[in-house]
């Protein structure tokens, strides 16, 4: 494989990762501690919306993300030849 | 109730249960370990190196969840309300960062060990030496909470002595691991992982249906209450808790930035765990190792979105079976594990009645975290077999875990240390012998602390994690995402975010170098959450470092290019 195809690669990937980890941040750092009392005001059910993101939502999120990304770089990696 | 009770075979009792149950699941690993023992160094230390990503994420899953998590867990939200988040979040969001930042990566480098990445990224075997401490430090202060967590429910469900449990451990785990070395661990792993997910969500789902009427714990904790009056539960528990002068159970009482810094600790320190790490070199291919992080903790989530749910159920429970009750009344239960002295009562102002309240001069309960699990079923008064299985999932949780660590700490010193310093000649099969021995030692010492467990073992536990944040995480990361990160850069980041994490923890956890009291703490940080401030300081470190000293080797920056491809990953080799 040529070096620019492995460059491209790379960019492509960490691009991937920069998003998903900023998805990441939000969920859990974000919506579960910095915002946590301001979402407290919201209620689905008998949960504050807070305290449903620090103990169950953001843990969902990361599932998602994982899969999302293993999906995502399959793609990459069958774009760029790198597929087995 | 009907329905419970109809399971019950009349006579045989909780004890005889466990006896059999817990028989059972030790008849299935040691016969596992049997039929998959280990022949070649490969299998020892990587399971051959072919395992499939579904059996290595359920492995990872059971590797992962200790007793910490399968006992201690819900009990420490129970006590601490919201806060108990950061466990929630540190624990899982961890595998975020693996499947995304390392274990692709770490997978495609095709090594046995850790300890072999950093010396062979960072051409030292100097680094590779300061890997193995740090790889040992980690592994064994978590490894003697397990013995402790094996010795304490023999103890308590086959009324045996601590001791005798340990022992008793002791004897399951070498079996399997030495003979099967990783490979033998990991399908014993797959099958304690369903047994321990089994036993955690039988009593959950039981106690939902019992308090809300939903049997899907993770919503039934938000539900109305199952008596019909349209109060939702938290609202009940909040309630509660503020009447008896604790704080408000989803609010919760740590600081902000204190939540932050232990929950980035922990969930980086997940990341730099070794024995988690090394999972990841037995699957085949780089997008296995992504693929099996993803069922690694869609499997975990299982058990860690549940936890949250029997923490306010047995809150809940305990409030309202304890709180100015007659002493004299108390269940069964209660008696049972005050002999253990995981429940204490003190009767200060002699009325006969218990006062739980937050004002500790008039507190006269004292409730160990422990319980809350291995209890549960009995507070709600489930059938025999349930609290049985409570107890062979415990074990299970237990002895997975203890297992995977012993491996990490036996291959660092015979594949690291004996083999990549010492004496790099040795030959396949006196490797295998180093290797087994090694893990034989090991579980000595294991045993030995869990016999004798120093005072701050179960702080120590939760400190490894800060351990693992402050020496390897960084160190990894640059290694991959930073090509011209160099030996000089990484080793002193090493030493020195090992070193600032010990300094804190054993100055306000053991009270050395002048100790000091939560007043104190820099930036209102614990020493639980201090691994983020260590890690903080590698990652400046070691860049520093960088820009003054030599860029390393051609060699070295070709290998970071091609570990960033996933194609070719071949077989893990020496």
């Amino acid at each position: 494989m040529s070096k620019n195809n492995a460059k491209a690669y790379w960019k492509e990937n960490i691009r991937y990762v920069l998003i998903l980890m900023f998805i990441w941040f939000i969920v859990s750092f974000g919506a579960g501690i910095l915002f946590k009392d301001a979402l407290n005001e919201f209620k689905v059910g008998g949960f504050k919306v807070g305290f449903w993101f620090a103990q169950q939502g953001s843990m969902y999120v990361f599932v998602l993300l994982i899969f999302v990304y293993v999906r995502l770089m399959n793609k990459l990696d069958k774009k760029y030849g790198y597929d087995e | 109730m009907v329905m419970m009770n109809s399971l019950v075979i009349e006579g045989i009792g909780v004890q005889n249960w466990t006896y059999i149950i817990v028989g059972l699941t030790f008849t299935l690993y040691i016969g596992i370990a049997i039929w998959s023992r280990a022949g070649s160094t490969k299998e020892f230390y990587v399971a051959g190196g072919g395992v499939s990503p579904l059996a290595n994420g359920m492995a990872t899953a059971a590797d992962w969840m200790s007793a910490a998590s399968f006992i201690s867990m819900a009990g420490i939200i129970s006590f601490s309300g919201y806060d108990g988040a950061v466990y929630l979040m540190g624990w899982t969001g961890g595998y975020v960062l693996l499947a995304l930042l390392l274990a692709p990566y770490l997978r495609k480098f095709g090594k046995f060990t850790v300890p072999d990445f950093i010396g062979d990224r960072y051409y030292s075997n100097t680094a590779r030496l300061v890997g193995v401490i740090c790889a040992l430090i980690v592994s064994f202060t978590y490894v003697a909470g397990q013995m402790r967590g094996v010795g304490l429910v023999f103890s308590r469900f086959l009324e045996v002595d601590i001791n005798t449990g340990v022992i008793i451990g002791m004897i399951i785990v070498l079996f399997y691991a030495v003979l099967g070395g990783m490979k033998g661990v990991t399908y014993t792993q797959v099958a304690q992982y369903c047994v321990l997910i089994f036993a955690f969500m039988v009593p959950a789902i039981f106690i939902s249906i019992q308090m809300t009427g939903n049997p899907i714990p993770q919503l039934g904790f938000g539900d109305q209450l199952a008596d019909g009056s349209g109060t939702y539960l938290l609202d009940k528990l909040d309630g509660l808790s503020t009447d008896l002068g604790f704080s408000e159970y989803t609010e919760g009482s740590k600081s902000l930035i204190d939540v932050f810094a232990i929950t980035l600790a922990l969930m980086v320190g997940t990341a730099g765990l070794p024995h988690v790490i090394v999972r990841f070199f037995t699957v085949k291919r780089v997008k296995d190792a992504r693929k099996s992080a993803g069922i690694a903790l869609l499997l975990i989530t299982i058990l860690y979105t549940t936890a949250p749910a029997v923490a306010v159920f047995a809150r809940t429970n305990m409030i309202e079976t304890v709180s100015n009750q007659p002493y004299a009344d108390m269940p069964e239960w209660f008696k049972k594990w005050e002999t253990t002295g995981l429940i204490t009562f003190t009767d200060k102002n002699g009325d006969g009645l218990i006062q739980y309240v937050a004002n500790e001069t008039e507190n006269e309960l004292v409730v160990d975290n422990d319980i809350i699990v291995l209890a549960n079923p009995e507070i709600a008064q489930l059938p025999d077999w349930v609290i049985a299985l409570v107890a062979a999932g415990a074990l299970a949780a237990a002895l997975s875990t203890a297992a995977g660590l012993l491996l990490v700490i036996s291959a660092s010193v015979s594949h690291d240390l004996i083999k990549k310093i010492i004496n790099p000649k040795i030959s396949e099969k006196n490797e295998l012998i180093a290797a087994r021995l090694a893990a034989v030692a090991a579980v000595g010492v294991a045993g030995y602390f869990g016999i004798n467990p120093p005072g701050f073992v179960a702080a120590t536990v939760a400190l490894a994690f800060g351990l693992a944040a402050a020496s390897f995480f960084p160190a990894i990361i640059l290694g991959i995402f930073y090509k011209k990160m160099n030996k000089e850069g990484a080793i002193s980041g090493m030493v020195i975010g090992i070193l600032s994490m010990l300094f804190y923890m054993t100055k306000f956890k053991f009270g050395w170098f002048g100790g000091g009291t939560q007043a104190d703490w820099w930036f209102g940080i614990s020493p639980e959450g201090f691994g983020t401030v260590a890690m903080a300081l590698n990652f400046i470190v070691s860049i520093v470092i960088m820009r003054f000293t030599p860029e390393p080797p051609k060699a070295v920056q070709d290998l970071v290019e091609n570990i960033r491809i996933p194609s070719n990953a071949g077989e893990a080799t020496h």
